[in-house]
């Protein structure tokens, strides 16, 4: 086990380092600086942003000077917001989108394994129509257009007395309650229905096995058969999935926090692009590449916790 | 009275009474064709695309055409604006049926380039397996752990938006699911006992490739290639959402849901026209997909 | 009164754009506490879907008629809750495959203490030790020590005797075996036999063993009931059906049986054909178009199980005569 973990991180180190550089080449090798956009700058001004980035070095000793910051965890500082770092713009837009976006994988997750069981053990039936039904939705309602729908609905449509919606139609407030329900509720929604999918299709595998055969042989009722007895072996393939949500979810992020103007990493994401604001760019790329890598290999461990039958 | 035929005779004569089966590929078009919802789907997508490409001409309106007798009007079925205007009077539904071209357009191109480039990396690492197939597919699990939304808008930036670019951006990350599939489906096709059987009768390898590998890919690279489509349509539409996708004076869905999501407490229908077509246009392809994967399932016996 | 009587008990499965399949044709026996019934056919015969619909483990489109009173009760009307009651406690049930018939995510003690649990009230140390006594009656080596492990930790033939452990824990009045011993190794399959005729003499078990094995059933069963496209051919005691089978089908089979004293260097007799396709209609006799012997009634009229003329016990559904199969018997 310990050596599989070992390998297994020991393989993460060159993907990110490959990364790294390939999106550290792209942003220096293409035409236009971060400070073209500036205009009348003073030499001197030049000559202090130089200094400060290293702007007027050889690019092998910049990508290196970059480097070695990195590992000491520096991220360097931002090109946009000059007396910022990197690290303290992602410490601040860190908490705002793990409120939101850490909050929504557990309920998605339980929500979905509840609505994929009762779908596969009333199978055809009604429940089973509704399910699939309502998972469907979140899968083809992409989140750009059911993000602005509840929107509408929720903070234009639905009036409480006055002039105000029922929730805010976006901002984060601070981080009152009222402005976290509807983002959490849209990713809620986007990963149901793949969680209830996957799960009652599971399910249904699971409960045509021939151990259930027995089981039921054995006179044990319903509930327990799928409690006991099917629910663990089905949760496996979900289980693999949460790692593929893990990738996804930045994504979602990027979307969500667009859609609801939420100050957090999805938002450094898009404004960093479009200010070519490199190290925040590399910052944010380097640090969601690793916490992919490291949620797959969580994933992996669980599974491997989970199913007796592996062990490595 | 003794019958006079012999027992094996009179089986062959039982056998010739037997039901005639069908192949395999004709079996799987006339389940498609029982799936009343794929096949209704598929008449809905033939009709959006028809509409995107000839009814423009048919309205005789330009898009990018302001009609200043009618600003910000919402839908009405008479009068000219059918799905109604945004604020400088130009017509909601041309728009959308032109930006349907750039969506449908980089969807089925997007869908090719990944296809071909994941079914040929998939066949080769399934065929040569070894240590080729390993290092191939360590690459792609590589792939798979970097945030291709990331390295997409940070590619939109750098390189402008042009049109060609979007969809290889798109692309380069889409063929990862095809190249894996085909490649499982290879690898398990390679060690099955019918090729073992086919080389010991002497087949070419060649041969074995063309008439056995092949056909059992068709079904599940079919399947997938609809799995993918909205894949892309939704790439793309995300991008534009966000301001990164393709420029003006094109437009596409995503665009127009940026928009209309912008203006949403004066002009809603600007977010409703364009969002319906795009959900009934993805709606469609995945139900043609589970449609093409039902006819393709051998389990369903 | 018979512990089981089954009357009459036919399943069909209705299928779309095909005709329906009968894979169970009025099947009628009846079983004494403590005795062995085989019952042997080809696959396809209907063999397990027999049994299966005697415990109300069918698939959703089976149609089920007829009737099958087990203590007094007729087990086909009875409710899920009812059959649960009676599943695993007074009938218990025994799979082929021993490879996939455990759960691998639960250990061999929480699958053998559960039927304990559910049907008595034991607690559970008194649960587990009469799961170690199970294992051990099964003889299982060291299985106070094994019991906590997982069931991809034992052998096939060791997974069978757990499964043959899980379905006595609880002293079940029936024991149906399908094909208990056909994914085994030879040599294991010999101790699984030997098992169970030692459990069936020891604890007074009624058994069906479903078998395609003709040895297997000549080894452990007081009857046997030989089965062709859903119908009974065949019912006799084992003694008499082994010594003069009389029906054209049970001789073809005793005929394909490969024999170590045989020296005449023929090849081996196979039966002609194969049988009716399911969802294929039958006209008459079932086996008429592979019978050597038949006759024009049996390619119209369907035969009707009747007691055989010579002897008590024994039932044919055969128009020809019983001599005329006995002579072919090689």
């Amino acid at each position: 086990m310990l050596a599989y973990t070992l390998r297994r991180v020991l393989w993460a180190i060159p993907t990110v380092l490959a990364v790294i550089t390939v999106c550290y080449l792209l942003l220096h090798l293409t035409p236009g600086g971060p400070f073209d956009s500036e205009k009348g700058l003073s030499a001197a001004a030049r000559a202090n942003l130089d200094a400060k980035y290293h702007l007027s070095e050889p690019l092998w000793r910049q990508y290196l000077l970059y480097l070695a910051a990195l590992v000491h965890g520096d991220f360097g500082p931002s090109y946009r917001y000059v007396d910022w770092s990197v690290n303290d713009l992602v410490a601040k837009a860190l908490p705002v989108s793990l409120r939101v976006g850490g909050a929504s994988i557990p309920i998605a997750l339980a929500l979905g394994v509840l609505l994929g069981v009762i779908a596969a053990v009333r199978r055809d039936g009604l429940a089973d129509r509704v399910v699939m039904l309502l998972g469907n939705v979140g899968n083809v309602l992409p989140p750009f257009v059911l993000g602005p729908l509840f929107v509408w609905i929720f903070a234009i449509l639905l009036k409480t007395g006055g002039d105000h919606g029922w929730l805010p139609a976006g901002g984060w407030g601070g981080g009152d309650w009222r402005y976290r329900v509807l983002p959490i509720a849209l990713l809620v929604v986007i990963n149901l229905s793949t969680i209830a999918r996957v799960m009652r299709a599971s399910m249904i595998e699971v409960l045509s096995s021939n151990f259930i055969r027995t089981a039921r042989a054995k006179g044990v009722p319903l509930h327990r058969i799928v409690l006991r007895h099917a629910l663990k072996p089905a949760l496996l393939p979900v289980i693999s999935l949460l790692g593929t949500i893990a990738i996804s979810s930045i994504t979602a992020a990027v979307v969500t926090e667009s859609v609801f103007s939420l100050p957090g990493l999805g938002q450094l994401v898009v404004n960093g692009a479009i200010n070519r604001d490199y190290t925040l760019m590399l910052g944010l790329v380097v640090l969601t590449t690793v916490a992919a890598v490291f949620l797959n290999l969580l994933v992996d461990l669980a599974y491997a916790i989970l199913d007796p039958r592996i062990r490595y | 009275m003794a019958i006079t035929t012999s027992p094996s005779q009179r089986m062959r004569d039982g056998f010739a009474d037997a039901p005639k089966t069908k192949s395999p590929l004709a079996l799987a078009f006339s389940r498609f064709a029982r799936n009343r919802a794929a096949l209704a789907s598929l008449a809905v997508l033939v009709v959006i695309g028809l509409a995107c490409y000839a009814a423009p001409l048919l309205i005789g309106r330009d898009p990018a055409e302001s009609d200043w007798s009618a600003i910000a009007f919402p839908p009405t079925l008479l009068g000219g604006h059918w799905l109604g205007t945004d604020e400088l009077g130009r017509d909601l539904l041309v728009r959308i049926l032109v930006g349907g071209r750039i969506s449908l357009e980089i969807g089925l191109l997007g869908t090719l380039v990944a296809g071909v480039v994941g079914v040929t990396y998939g066949a080769c690492a399934g065929y040569f397996g070894g240590r080729v197939d390993a290092v191939m597919m360590r690459i792609v699990d590589m792939m798979y752990a970097i945030p291709y939304m990331l390295i997409a808008i940070l590619m939109m930036t750098l390189f402008g938006r042009e049109f060609h670019l979007v969809v290889l951006t798109i692309s380069a990350f889409s063929w990862l699911d095809m190249a894996r599939v085909v490649r499982g489906q290879t690898l398990s096709l390679r060690t099955r006992e019918f090729v073992d059987a086919a080389r010991a009768i002497g087949v070419t390898p060649w041969s074995i490739v063309a008439r056995h590998i092949v056909p059992n890919l068709v079904g599940i690279v079919v399947v997938y290639a609809t799995v993918m489509v909205p894949g892309i349509v939704l790439t793309e539409s995300v991008l534009s959402f966000l301001g990164l996708g393709v420029q003006e004076p094109m437009t596409s869905w995503g665009v127009l849901i940026q928009d209309g999501a912008q203006k949403l407490e004066a002009m809603p229908w600007l977010l409703l026209g364009p969002a319906a077509m795009l959900c009934i246009t993805l709606y469609c392809v995945n139900f043609i997909g589970d449609g093409l994967r039902d006819a393709f399932d051998t389990k369903d016996y | 009164m018979d512990l089981l009587e089954v009357e009459n008990l036919s399943v069909r499965f209705a299928r779309r754009d095909a005709p329906a399949v009968d894979a169970v044709d009025d099947i009628s026996f009846s079983l004494d506490a403590g005795r062995t019934l085989g019952i042997v056919g080809e696959s396809g015969s209907g063999k397990s879907q027999t049994v299966l619909a005697l415990i109300g483990l069918m698939a959703a489109n089976a149609q089920v008629s007829g009737r099958a009173s087990f203590e007094g009760r007729d087990l086909l009307t009875l409710s899920e809750r009812a059959l649960n009651q009676l599943r695993g406690n007074r009938i218990g049930m025994v799979f082929q495959d021993p490879m996939t018939s455990l759960n691998p995510f639960l250990t061999v003690e929480q699958q053998l203490v559960e039927p304990l649990r559910l049907h008595r009230k034991v607690s559970r140390r008194e649960a587990r030790a009469r799961a170690i006594e199970a294992l051990e009656r099964v003889h299982l080596p060291d299985a106070a020590r094994r019991i906590c492990r997982y069931p991809h930790e034992f052998s096939g033939g060791m997974r069978q005797r757990v499964m043959i452990a899980m379905a006595l824990v609880t002293e079940p009045r029936l024991l149906i075996a399908d094909e208990p011993t056909t994914a085994l190794d030879v040599t294991v399959q010999a101790q699984i036999v030997d098992l169970l005729r030692e459990l069936n003499r020891e604890c007074g078990t009624a058994m069906i063993l479903i078998t395609h094995d003709m040895g297997v059933a000549a080894g452990l069963c007081d009857e046997v009931m030989v089965m062709y496209a859903g119908r009974t051919v065949e019912h006799a005691s084992a003694l008499q059906l082994f010594a003069a089978p009389t029906h054209p089908y049970t001789v073809g089979l005793m005929n394909a049986l490969p024999r170590l004293d045989d020296e005449s260097g023929r090849p081996l007799a196979a039966i002609a054909g194969h049988p009716p396709l399911p969802g294929e209609a039958i006209e008459g006799c079932a086996f008429a178009k592979r019978c050597p012997h038949a006759g024009e009634p049996c390619m119209t009229t369907r035969p009707v199980l009747r007691r055989s003329a010579d002897s008590e016990d024994a039932w044919r559904a055969c128009h020809l005569p019983a001599a005329a199969a006995v002579g072919d018997l090689q």
